[in-house]
């Protein structure tokens, strides 16, 4: 192995003990156990991450590795309404990254089956063992995310949803900010059964640094819509990671919203494992000042005749930096690929910057696979064309705007959540102004 | 059928095209000159450092710097980043300086030249006016320069393994002002602009194989157009690997003073071989006010034979730095051979409303692996650039494209357009994209497009329909694919460049 090579990993793995010296592993049950022992191994081989390695060049890693997180302040919402909270569904609460009974619905609903993480110590749930930190594992394949592993050995709390068939409701995650509290680590895990459908909603900061990792089992033909907005507190940081797995014929679709934040990794790995299956993701992230927003995306397909389609929108301003690294890889025999990627960023004022990296790795030839990537300012011609029709410049700069992040909120099938979407979206335009 | 076509339109021998055909899959241009060649002793040291400057007649501060680039490289680690893959390189186990025996003594002229030496160029395929000149025949250098296409010129700076052989056009250059000459020449006759410019845009600790070559590097070309100057004529340089494990690294300077004008044409070709060769060259490029320079290369080396024995590891540092307001440079390229290739001219459009575009097509056939592109840094207002890369990929080959677009804060107003596109032959190869976009202020506007794709069905079978056989029509279709590119380059260079095309891409269907 090259010198300098040697010397990078000594480094991640220096930082990564300090932070272990932090941690503690959750109690469990034999398999849980194992499984957060097989995560920390993975975990020892790689260290933490460094601004030197690949996908961690456009957001330095040194605030989400440290032993650590600063304390953020309680964010005052003002007289907004939480975001969801007019949707009829089965709301799962936690509270400073513990989950709270008494603010939570009761978790029984007709076709799901949802259970605690940390009662998989004494409860034999049985479907959850092949898939905690086991899709994860998976996603650490072409790129290493240590995060994620980190997650997967030490998160405290969480929930394990398996849909056996239509959820009627859908079921909501809110991680409220209430206390001094730094870090929180929750790790979650759906498994959709063959044919089963649900939407999940997630929303809200958690902690001051939340570290959170979602696994999603897509059975044969399920169907899995997920909504999430993440808190707008000014101060928090967040590192997410998605790991979904698609058998054939199966629907996976994603809509992130990001409004504020100082700093948010976003991480998705999507495996298309089943023919003929379609993931979507997609995502609008909003910087005004101190903010840092990171999507980093990969999708691969390894069946045939599958189809994948992100689209990411950022809207930066007043030093705000978005950076998406997304990357179609198309594995040898998946035929007929049908993969598009799409990330835009506007840049509202000469602070702003966007990085961006988006790759295709393809071995396979009969596929159709595309990406384009733009940068650039509000369009003047357009807005000219607003204000010669008496629209004032703020309004008419909001409408444009609104126009520029509509192709990821169409990514959102449900009316009613879109329309939601684009409700908090303007009230965040709105107060932007003052 | 398409053979006939393009011999009817682009006047290509026959004979050429038939010899092609009957070597099959064999390199067109596996072949080697029987030429006595000096070696120095393989491996590096600083005294073979030395060696390589003082068989230049170098004057000292030369000597000293490559010391310390060969100091600097030693501190250097490979890097890894590229998609390729190939056998860890024996730096001590290659020659870092060989020339020709008949070459001890300076020849007085061209007449003094080795024939095989000639004969080289004849099989190469240059064109018969140069080959005239360089086989020295009386007044054929003397052809005024006028705007007749079919009397073009280009004149030849020829590389023979590590020493130029021959500079011709040379009085006609000298009257407009050109320079043109080696690199190790124009150290020793032209020293001030050498230490002026040389490594002013590729400095010597740039990467590992740019400061190898600036340790070693043996020779090159060297050309200053003075300003105002319209270089009277196409300047071009043929490389050639000739000696077995003798490292190529060429160093080629060019400077186009205030509003002056070249455009320089490098095309490379490589004897057959078993083990892989080293090439490390660089390309520095200075382009000062209103000046243009258009650089356009087809590299054909050996790429080593179906199972990937052999071949050329070509790993080059080429970069423009557009110094001067409304500066422009146009990159071309064609690159068709090498085993690995590592190769990515850029551009620096330091100067106000200057101007950048790279073209590329790259064929990979075979085991071979190209990871190619540009990047494009904008640094001056208004700046502009382009970016249009073709990437084929048959056989078990590789293909990727890699570049970076970056628009500094203060490149207010700048443009980028970037299309990469990528074709595939078959299911056991690859192609992949790998573009890095940074933008750092609002009024500059980026675009970048990339599409991967296979030959059209419908296309093969319109082909196919009308008599032509597979190879014919996968030829002409990928010839389509990339003709944004094609037309860029100038005319000697097009129709060579189709031909390769073809050539490459034998074998891969059927």
């Amino acid at each position: 192995m090259a010198v300098a090579k040697e010397k990078l990993l000594a480094r991640k793995r220096d930082a990564l003990a300090e932070r272990l010296g932090a941690l503690t592993m959750p109690e469990g049950g034999a398999w849980i156990t194992e499984a957060r022992k097989a995560a920390l191994s993975r975990l020892e081989a790689t260290g933490l991450p460094a601004p030197r390695d690949e996908y961690w060049r456009f957001t330095p890693p040194g605030a989400l590795n440290a032993a650590e997180a600063a304390p953020a302040a309680l964010f005052d919402h003002g007289g907004e309404m939480p975001v969801f909270d007019a949707v009829d569904r089965v709301r799962i609460v936690f509270v400073d990254g513990v989950f709270d009974a008494d603010a939570s619905d009761d978790l029984s609903l007709a076709g799901v089956e949802i259970e605690r993480l940390s009662d998989a110590a004494t409860k034999d749930i049985h479907w959850a063992k092949g898939l905690y930190g086991v899709i994860e594992e998976l996603g650490q394949t072409p790129v290493e995310r240590p995060l994620a592993a980190l997650n997967t050995a030490f998160a405290t709390d969480g929930v394990l949803i398996r849909v056996t068939g239509k959820a009627e409701k859908p079921v909501s995650l809110i991680y409220r900010h209430e206390s001094e509290t730094s870090d929180a680590y929750l790790h979650n895990v759906v498994k959709l059964e063959a044919g089963a459908e649900m939407t999940l909603l997630e929303n809200g900061p958690a902690a001051a640094r939340f570290n959170k990792c979602l696994e999603v089992d897509v059975g044969k033909g399920a169907r899995f819509h997920h909504i999430r907005a993440q808190g707008r507190d000014h101060e928090r940081q967040a590192v997410t990671s998605m790991f979904v797995r698609q058998d054939a014929e199966s629907l996976f679709k994603s809509f992130t919203l990001t409004a504020n934040g100082r700093l948010t990794r976003n991480e998705a790995f999507i495996l298309l494992q089943g023919r003929d299956a379609s993931a979507h993701i997609a995502g609008a992230a909003l910087g005004h000042g101190d903010f840092h927003h990171d999507d980093t995306v990969f999708i691969t397909h390894d069946a045939e005749n599958c189809e994948s389609r992100q689209v990411f929108k950022k809207v930066l301003q007043k030093g705000a930096v978005g950076t998406f690294q997304g990357k179609i890889l198309v594995q040898r025999g998946a035929q007929k690929t049908d993969g598009y990627q799409k990330s835009q960023s506007l840049l509202l004022d000469d602070d702003a910057q966007f990085l961006a990296k988006p790759e295709l790795e393809i071995y396979a030839d009969d596929v159709a696979c595309s990406h384009g990537s733009t940068s650039g300012a509000i369009d003047e011609d357009m807005l000219f064309y607003l204000r010669a029709r008496g629209i004032d410049r703020e309004t008419s700069m909001d409408l444009l705007v609104i126009a520029f992040v509509a192709e990821a909120m169409e990514e959102i099938e449900d009316e009613g959540f879109r329309d939601e979407i684009i409700g908090r979206l303007e009230a965040w335009l709105l107060r932007r102004r003052s | 059928m398409a053979d006939d076509t393009m011999v009817a339109k682009e006047g290509v021998e026959k004979e050429t095209v038939a010899a092609v055909k009957s070597l099959g899959d064999k390199y067109k241009y596996g072949w080697e000159t029987d030429v006595e060649m000096d070696y120095a002793p393989k491996g590096l040291t600083e005294d073979i450092v030395r060696l390589i400057s003082q068989k230049n007649e170098e004057p000292e501060w030369m000597t000293d710097w490559r010391l310390s680039a060969y100091r600097r490289w030693l501190q250097m680690e490979e890097p890894e980043w590229a998609m390729v893959e190939y056998p860890e390189i024996d730096f001590q186990n290659q020659y870092y300086y060989a020339r020709p025996k008949s070459f001890e003594t300076k020849p007085k002229s061209l007449d003094e030249v080795d024939p095989k030496l000639l004969a080289t160029y004849e099989k190469l395929g240059i064109p018969l006016k140069e080959q005239m000149i360089l086989a020295g025949v009386e007044g054929a250098g003397e052809v005024p320069a006028d705007g007749d296409n079919s009397e073009r010129k280009v004149a030849v700076d020829a590389v023979f393994d590590s020493v130029s052989v021959g500079t011709t056009f040379q009085k006609e250059l000298r009257e407009a002002g050109v320079i043109f000459c080696s690199i190790s020449e124009a150290i020793r006759e032209h020293p001030e602009l050498v230490k002026k410019y040389l490594g002013s845009v590729v400095p010597p600790t740039d990467n590992f194989y740019a400061t190898l070559n600036s340790a070693v590097f043996s020779d090159g070309s060297f050309v200053y157009i003075p300003p105002g100057v319209r270089c009277p004529m196409e300047l071009s340089t043929y490389f050639r690997i000739n000696a077995e494990n003798t490292g190529q690294f060429e160093r080629t300077l060019i400077i186009a003073d205030k509003e002056a004008y070249v455009s320089y044409l490098e095309g490379c070709t490589a004897p057959q071989r078993d083990t892989a060769q080293l090439h490390a060259a660089v390309v520095e490029i200075v382009i000062l006010d209103d000046a243009e320079v258009k650089y356009s290369t087809v590299q054909n080396w050996y790429p080593g034979d179906e199972e990937g024995k052999g071949g050329i590891y070509n790993f080059v540092t080429k970069r423009a730095d557009c110094r001067g307001d409304r500066s422009k440079v146009m990159w071309t390229q064609v690159e068709t051979g090498s085993a690995v290739t590592w190769k990515y001219p850029s551009c620096v459009l330091r100067g106000d409303d200057s101007q950048g575009e790279f073209y590329s097509i790259a064929i990979t056939n075979n085991m071979q692996q190209a990871d190619t592109g540009t990047k494009m840094t904008h640094l001056g207002k208004n700046t502009r650039s382009r970016i249009v890369s073709k990437g084929i990929s048959a056989g078990k080959s590789n293909n990727t494209y890699r570049g970076l677009v970056s628009m500094h804060p203060k490149a207010k107003n700048s443009r980028n357009y970037t299309q990469c596109d990528s074709l595939l032959i078959g299911d056991q190869c690859g192609a992949h994209t790998v573009p890095y976009i940074e933008v750092k202020n609002q009024s500059s506007r980026v675009e970048h497009e990339a599409t991967t794709s296979k030959v059209d069905d419908d296309q093969m079978f319109y082909c196919r329909q009308r008599g032509m056989d597979e190879e014919e029509a996968v030829a002409l279709i990928v010839n389509g694919f990339a003709k944004e590119v094609l037309q860029a380059l100038p005319m000697e260079f097009a129709m060579e460049a189709q031909q390769l095309v073809a050539i490459s891409l034998e074998g891969s269907v059927g």
